[in-house]
């Protein structure tokens, strides 16, 4: 049983991922977990301020339950399928991240400068955190789905558009950590 | 019944996705860094096998377990929201570490600022929703 507690290898985890995709179309939905945060607006009353999101929020109720059960899921993994959880990186990272401050590289799951409570009275980490938090929910928008929607469910369906974006998410990530990680951190 | 298996769902999904560390800030900028196959392998894996999985529903016009047809509404064409749109997510992505699906699966796991990358991503959609007409698509 030991494999439970450590580490899920990319071959076991990436086909995982695959049959949750399989799951949700197999009870008529479609695997995206960005357009909750869509929902998640109309619920506030967004559709006060925008057509976009004037729309029947029950009909997506589903897969806020989803989100909801990705969050307990989350706390069994973390509290009851896990006996270490710090992240076995290359070594070359952790020396360059901790060059950059990010201690806690190689020793835990989250790096503690920007995921601790510290944070909270960090107002850098915070704004950093924020920031980064807009752009995943606007861009995730505008490209119409996130991870889930394009690169996992949009390119298993040979979708053109979802290579776009999936290229796209790669520009941005890698002019972000090559570019402007060296400016902030 | 039906809102048990979405549950279900996701529980088995904020699993995977925790414990094949595709939710840790650190990963991701591993795989930005190139510096490690590991999240190459899980997005790379999922594919190849929802690439087969898709074929095969639309080859033998697979039924859901309602008996629905399964149909996938292709995306519309565009250039400029994909890439624009893309470029912006990704450059979220690699800073707060999380997309939509892992921030949520971390809230779960006890990392309380993670609610902030939450509450920031709504705002952001928020705004998307307000310039929408204003950005080229």
């Amino acid at each position: 049983m030991n494999w439970i507690y450590d580490p899920w290898p990319w071959y076991i985890s990436g086909p995982l991922i695959s049959l949750v995709m399989f799951l949700l179309l197999m009870v008529g939905k479609r695997f995206g977990m960005s357009s909750n945060l869509r929902t998640m607006c109309t619920i506030c009353g967004a559709g006060k301020t925008s057509d976009f999101f004037r729309f029947d929020w029950k009909a997506q109720r589903w897969n806020l339950i989803v989100v909801l059960g990705a969050i307990i899921g989350g706390f069994i993994a973390t509290n009851f399928l896990s006996t270490d959880i710090s992240v076995d990186l290359n070594p070359t990272v952790i020396a360059d991240l901790q060059s950059k401050g990010f201690e806690s590289a190689g020793n835990a799951y989250m790096p503690e400068m920007l995921f601790s409570n510290d944070v909270f009275t960090n107002p850098k980490n915070l704004f950093l955190l924020i920031i980064g938090g807009l752009l995943v929910g606007f861009g995730a928008r505008y490209a119409g789905g996130c991870t889930s929607g394009h690169a996992i469910s949009g390119l298993s369906d040979l979708q053109l558009p979802s290579l776009i974006a999936v290229i796209g998410f790669f520009i941005g990530g890698l002019v972000m950590i090559h570019f402007i990680f060296p400016l902030i951190f | 019944m039906r809102s048990i298996i979405y549950l279900l769902i996701g529980i088995f999904f904020g699993i995977v996705l925790f414990k094949s560390e595709a939710a840790s800030w650190f990963r991701i900028y591993e795989m930005f860094q190139f510096a490690s196959f590991h999240m190459y392998g899980i997005i790379g894996s999922a594919v190849g096998l929802g690439i087969i999985v898709i074929q095969l529903i639309k080859r033998y016009k697979m039924k859901s377990f309602n008996g629905e047809h399964i149909t996938i509404i292709p995306k519309d064409r565009s250039f400029s929201r994909y890439m624009i749109g893309g470029i912006l997510f990704g450059l979220g992505w690699a800073l707060a570490g999380a997309c939509p699906g892992p921030m949520f699966v971390l809230l779960g796991s006890g990392y309380t600022s993670i609610i902030i990358v939450i509450l920031a991503a709504i705002l952001g959609t928020f705004l998307y929703g307000f310039v929408k007409d204003k950005l080229p698509h």
